[in-house]
């Protein structure tokens, strides 16, 4: 354009080509200080009208708990310290199913922002997952009262587990974007998942011990990303063995291939978010 | 109010901070909403996905220069929502280029952004954070959202708790608080009672003496011919006439008359 002097470098220029997925990533460091308030507003509201608040957060999974233990602890009777294994099962299985569900209501909620000004589309995603990782990490001290209780021990090999939820915070990022960038297309993807995520949870070893499934389905095992971020949490903390590599990583292959996969199916589509939403 | 030094002034050589370059933006309206996997399929299938194409905009080429105050007219769906869009980035153009030259802060639809269970305070946080600023630079201009809005007894209430009135004035407070470089406003300057309306005017004249870019959308014809520096006439997607506001307002309503 004449008039502009070489010097002059334009703040947005919609013909610059780069790359959708890496612009991103430069835009969300600029809004670091979104991300905070945003995961700040999500624990501060859900809970803002309850007496207990966010305490529920930990009440939550441990009634969850003492309900299936009380209703299964006969049936898994050689289970030790079953409800240590369900705990553990149910936290990592709350994170994922709240973080892609939050990730997905999120967006449509941010769709009436989206329409208006500029934000990075994926804060919206990375809060949702920020939001269940301070419950994921509030529900451990519940976790580490009942292994107290029950006289389980607490092995020192829980220094393994935040890697395992590093892992799975990537798997459940990928997966909760690839999930709400379907949800933005086809508003009965929502209702979907939800049955998707029960019949998820029952092929899960969550409540039931991995022992009841006939070695002939075993495979189903590990055609489910679930199952292996599910035992990168119960081999540190109900067994006291830090995972083999053999174990760690086909988690890790789940969660960064996910990831990948789930940040670029969602960048290239969030140009047309703003007339979809 | 943080403010700019006096040498930003609008200099006698315009420099120019929006450029819009044979912009095109096309809407894809299905012509009938698919909403479920199966049927897309299906359609998919048989070639039947079929889309109706609607160009919102038609090639608008348009320069805005800095320090001054541009308007929008048209009738409803002429495309000048979508133009704001396209410039704050809301929208990538299908075809055509645009050129933004400094900061935009949009004044969105007031209060978008707040949530009804947080107080007056927290939503002040969330909303700067939703504008891209800062915890500090939020910190800075706190107090003085506090008094232009008139809100400081309610600060610490639920903001479910405020009238309409209440909530736009808090939103324009926030939206306003930093003295922008270029400031969109699509048909809101109507918040609050007179006396508010009278605060906003002065804030937007004290802006624009600080050099900002202000871009503006309204149907408000008195207040254009009185705010706008130019005014450009945006007729089915196409610009129509750019100049003097009182001319080409004189110009949109004899053909609208």
């Amino acid at each position: 354009m004449n008039g502009l002097t070489a010097t002059n470098k334009p703040i947005y220029d919609s013909d610059r080509q780069v790359s959708l997925a890496l612009s991103e990533l430069r835009d969300l460091k600029k809004y670091h200080y979104l991300l905070r308030q945003l995961v700040r507003r999500d624990i501060l509201t859900r809970y803002k009208r309850s007496v207990l608040g966010v305490a529920w957060t930990m009440l939550n999974p441990l009634g969850t708990m003492l309900i299936l233990s009380f209703v299964f602890s006969n049936l898994f009777k050689a289970e030790q310290f079953y409800s240590v294994y369900i705990l553990t099962g149910i936290i990592t299985w709350n994170f994922f199913s709240q973080g892609t569900n939050a990730a997905m209501s999120g967006l449509m909620w941010g769709g009436s922002l989206m329409k208006q000004m500029y934000v990075p589309r994926t804060i919206f995603g990375i809060s949702a997952i920020g939001t269940a990782l301070v419950n994921l990490l509030l529900s451990l001290i519940p976790l580490i009262l009942v292994i107290l209780i029950t006289g389980a021990p607490l092995y020192w090999t829980w220094v393994f587990v935040p890697i395992s939820i590093l892992i799975l915070v990537c798997f459940t990022l990928g997966f909760g974007l690839f999930i709400s960038t379907l949800g933005i297309y086809f508003p009965d993807v929502a209702e979907m998942y939800q049955i998707i995520l029960s019949a998820w949870f029952y092929l899960t070893p969550i409540v039931y011990p991995e022992s009841i499934i006939p070695e002939r389905l075993r495979w189903l095992f590990f055609a489910n990303p679930m199952y292996a971020m599910l035992k990168l949490f119960r081999l540190p903390i109900r067994e006291g063995l830090i995972p083999t590599f053999a174990q760690i990583w086909p988690a890790a292959a789940w969660g960064i291939v996910t990831l990948v996969l789930g940040w670029l199916f969602f960048t290239s589509k969030s140009d047309e978010y703003a007339y979809r939403v | 109010m943080p403010t700019v030094s006096d040498t930003s002034l609008p200099a006698q050589e315009p420099s120019p901070v929006i450029i819009l370059d044979d912009v095109a933006v096309r809407y894809r309206v299905p012509t009938e909403r698919i909403g479920t996997f199966k049927e897309f399929a299906i359609r998919l299938i048989t070639r039947k996905v079929s889309f109706r194409y609607f160009w919102a905009l038609g090639g608008i080429s348009l320069t805005v220069n800095r320090g001054e105050v541009f308007g929008l007219i048209g009738n409803n769906g002429a495309g000048k929502s979508t133009t704001l869009k396209v410039i704050s980035r809301v929208l990538r153009p299908t075809k055509g280029r645009v050129q933004v030259f400094g900061k935009i802060a949009p004044l969105i639809e007031l209060g978008a952004g707040f949530h009804p269970e947080l107080t007056g305070r927290e939503n002040v946080y969330l909303n700067g954070a939703l504008l891209g600023y800062s915890h500090q630079q939020m910190d800075q201009v706190f107090q003085d959202i506090v008094d232009f809005s008139e809100l400081g007894p309610f600060m610490d209430a639920p903001i479910r708790t405020y009238s309409s009135g209440m909530y736009a004035r808090l939103g324009f407070s926030v939206a306003t608080s930093h003295q922008p470089e270029i400031l969109i406003l699509d048909e809101i300057l109507s918040v609050g009672d007179e006396s508010f309306q009278a605060k906003c005017r002065e804030r937007m004249r004290q802006f624009r003496e600080n050099g900002a870019t202000i871009l503006m959308v309204s149907h408000g014809m008195a207040n254009m011919s009185a705010m706008c520096d130019r005014v450009g006439w945006i007729d089915h997607g196409k610009l129509r006439m750019v100049g003097e506001p009182d001319e080409v307002i004189a110009a949109y309503r004899q053909e609208n008359a």
